[in-house]
């Protein structure tokens, strides 16, 4: 089986968000990048876990980003991908960057193409729908469990208010949660092995941007605490009540 | 021209996050000088007519063989065949659970620009710029969307319903059905409980409550408000709570009018899922925990002993014995 795992570069978590430049760029300023969690955790993980269940399965990755993007693909190899493609672009536009992904996906014949069901930067949950639509495929958001058996794939996802399985033959695209895999943390064979495993560089295909950024904002500050005495919890009720109208 | 909106069902039923999808859909119509008309696959037990007190004008259902179960190529093949028929230069999702499978599908059959988890009306005087959540609720984004047609996903719990006066002409429509790839086995619901991304209140608990023997009091408050539970990532690590009620910025982002933390300390991680919470309670007996900064009221307390007169306090409120 061939696996080809969406790895995206996403701030950390505890990053720091401010802009600059009258509030169109983000601020990279002292920002840690991490591989978006969702990439990591779920996708990335899951087809790991499905790789040593079948040792004839290969893992590739690919990401669409400038070459500061390398140190996080090298830590997804290190994780175990066998190889990975850096499609040479910066973009914000889902769509300009699932049709890279959908470009190079074709090309390897994959039978899942697994990707976070989000990014923690742009929150666009956009990219797996998009890559499926135009690779003409299924699509299966937000799962939660994946189990393959010979071409045919049984997949948990999340439905409104509960869970659903279902079944569809490959290939594929699922977006992964929570739920698909538990967190791991690369060895030092796994490190060692990543420097010499293949990072292909390709230059984008052409494609359209439909969308782009025309600026930021921060939210507004909260006005500050008001605390309420514990042995008075009748003054909490009372405040939410009549003063914040919430209950 | 128009403004087609999906309205989304749950077991026969048009849910809250649709119905603001409608509002939305019917002020973007006003906005640009269009009707709103909308979109829904199956067939509902809700009066649609009634629908139109949201705003929208005609609802075009699409039925039959071929749509009884949820396939996103299928639905979106419909959506695509209503969008054609009726002009629609906008269509408006619910980011919602379905929302999230079919507006980025339709946005690349289309080739319409999406912004999803939007949070307000576009900016129509210089473009079309629409504010959406970034960075997992610390921010937002204006995205310019540069396509002759338009798609926008809103953020559940972002946009007020509002209901006037109005009936909406139901008609049906022959939508070609592509042949399904994905078969649904089984589904499992929680069954009464409100779904956390459309609740008004929250009730949440973290690792403070010690263990998942101590959530009765969560569920209680909960029940009592009409509210979903939810719990901080190591409750739901540690399995005490199920995975689904994970808030945060690595689980589920949620917008209600009240979120009410016991035993949280509020790290960075588990704010950005929550920040956007209209009113925010802190329950937690370290006065230093950050998750007072974020919060707009609290007390500083040993949440066994604050529970429980929380509880009596709004049963109080609630004329409940
Ligand atoms: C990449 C990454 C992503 C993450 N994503 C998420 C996420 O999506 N959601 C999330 O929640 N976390 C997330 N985390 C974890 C986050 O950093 C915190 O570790 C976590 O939120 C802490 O959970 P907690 O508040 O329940 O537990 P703790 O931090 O252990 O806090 C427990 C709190 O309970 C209080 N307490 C203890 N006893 C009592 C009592 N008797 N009465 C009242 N209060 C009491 C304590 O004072 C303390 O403030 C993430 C971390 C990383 C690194």
């Amino acid at each position: 089986m061939k696996i080809l795992v969406c790895i995206s570069k996403t701030p950390d978590t505890t990053a720091k968000i401010a802009f600059t430049d009258n509030n169109t760029k983000f601020d990279t300023n002292g920002v840690q990048w991490i591989i978006n969690p969702y990439d990591e955790w779920y996708a990335l993980v899951r087809a790991i876990e499905l790789k040593e269940a079948d040792a004839a399965t290969s893992i590739h990755l690919v990401t669409v980003g400038g070459a500061d993007a390398e140190p996080i693909i090298r830590k997804a190899l290190a994780l175990g991908g066998d190889e990975a493609i850096r499609v040479n672009a910066d973009s914000h536009d889902s769509f300009f960057i699932a049709s890279q992904i959908a470009a190079i996906a074709k090309d390897g014949n994959y039978d899942l193409v697994l990707a976070g069901k989000e990014t923690i930067d742009y929150n666009g949950s956009s990219i797996g729908g998009m890559v499926a639509e135009l690779l003409d495929l299924p699509f299966i958001s937000l799962a939660t469990k994946l189990d393959v058996a010979g071409a045919q794939a049984t997949i948990v996802r999340e439905i409104e208010g509960g869970e659903e399985t279902c079944e569809a033959a490959l290939p594929l695209v699922i977006s992964c949660q929570k739920g698909m895999a538990e967190a791991r943390i690369p060895n030092m064979r796994g490190i060692m092995a990543a420097r010499t495993k293949p990072l292909k560089v390709v230059e984008p295909v052409a494609a359209e941007s439909l969308t782009s950024v025309a600026g930021f904002a921060l939210p507004p500050a909260k006005a500050g605490v008001k605390l309420v005495d514990p042995e008075n919890v009748d003054e909490l009720v009372r405040l939410l009540h009549e003063e914040a109208k919430a209950i | 021209m128009s403004v087609l909106i999906f309205i989304d069902q749950v077991d026969g039923h048009v849910k809250k996050a649709s119905l603001e999808a409608l509002t939305f859909g019917a002020d973007v119509a006003a906005q640009t000088g269009t009707t709103a008309e909308a979109v829904i696959i199956g067939t509902v037990n809700d009066d649609l007519v009634d629908l139109g007190k949201y705003g929208v004008k005609k609802i075009h259902q699409v039925s039959g063989n071929g749509f009884n179960q949820f396939d996103s190529q299928v639905y979106v093949n419909a959506i695509a065949q209503v969008a054609t028929a009726t002009g629609a230069t906008v269509l408006v999702f619910s980011n919602n659970v379905n929302g999230k499978a079919l507006a980025p599908r339709l946005s690349a059959k289309l080739k319409a620009g999406l912004v999803s988890g939007a949070v307000a009306l576009p900016e129509t005087s210089n473009g079309f710029i629409v504010k959406k959540n970034v960075f997992s609720g610390k921010a937002f984004a204006n995205i310019a969307v540069n396509t002759a047609v338009k798609i926008i996903a809103l953020s559940p719990n972002a946009y007020k319903t509002t209901a006037i006066d109005g009936k909406a002409e139901v008609v049906s429509f022959q939508a070609e059905a592509a042949t399904p790839k994905v078969k649904i086995v089984s589904v499992n619901k929680a069954s009464g409980e409100v779904p956390l991304t459309e609740a008004e209140i929250v009730v949440s608990a973290g690792r403070g409550l010690k263990g998942p023997e101590n959530w009765g009091v969560v569920e209680e408050l909960a029940k009592l408000l009409h509210a979903a539970t939810a719990c901080s990532r190591p409750v739901a690590d540690a399995h005490w709570r199920p995975h689904n009620e994970h808030v945060g910025q690595t689980g589920i982002a949620i917008a209600p009018n009240l979120y009410i933390a016991i035993g949280i300390s509020g790290a960075i991680q588990h704010l950005a899922g929550v920040n956007r919470s209209k009113v925010i309670v802190v329950i937690n007996k370290d006065p230093e925990a950050p998750f007072f900064k974020a919060a707009d009221y609290g007390i500083v307390g040993d949440a066994f002993e604050v529970m429980p007169k929380f509880i009596a306090a709004v049963k109080k409120l609630k004329g409940v014995a």
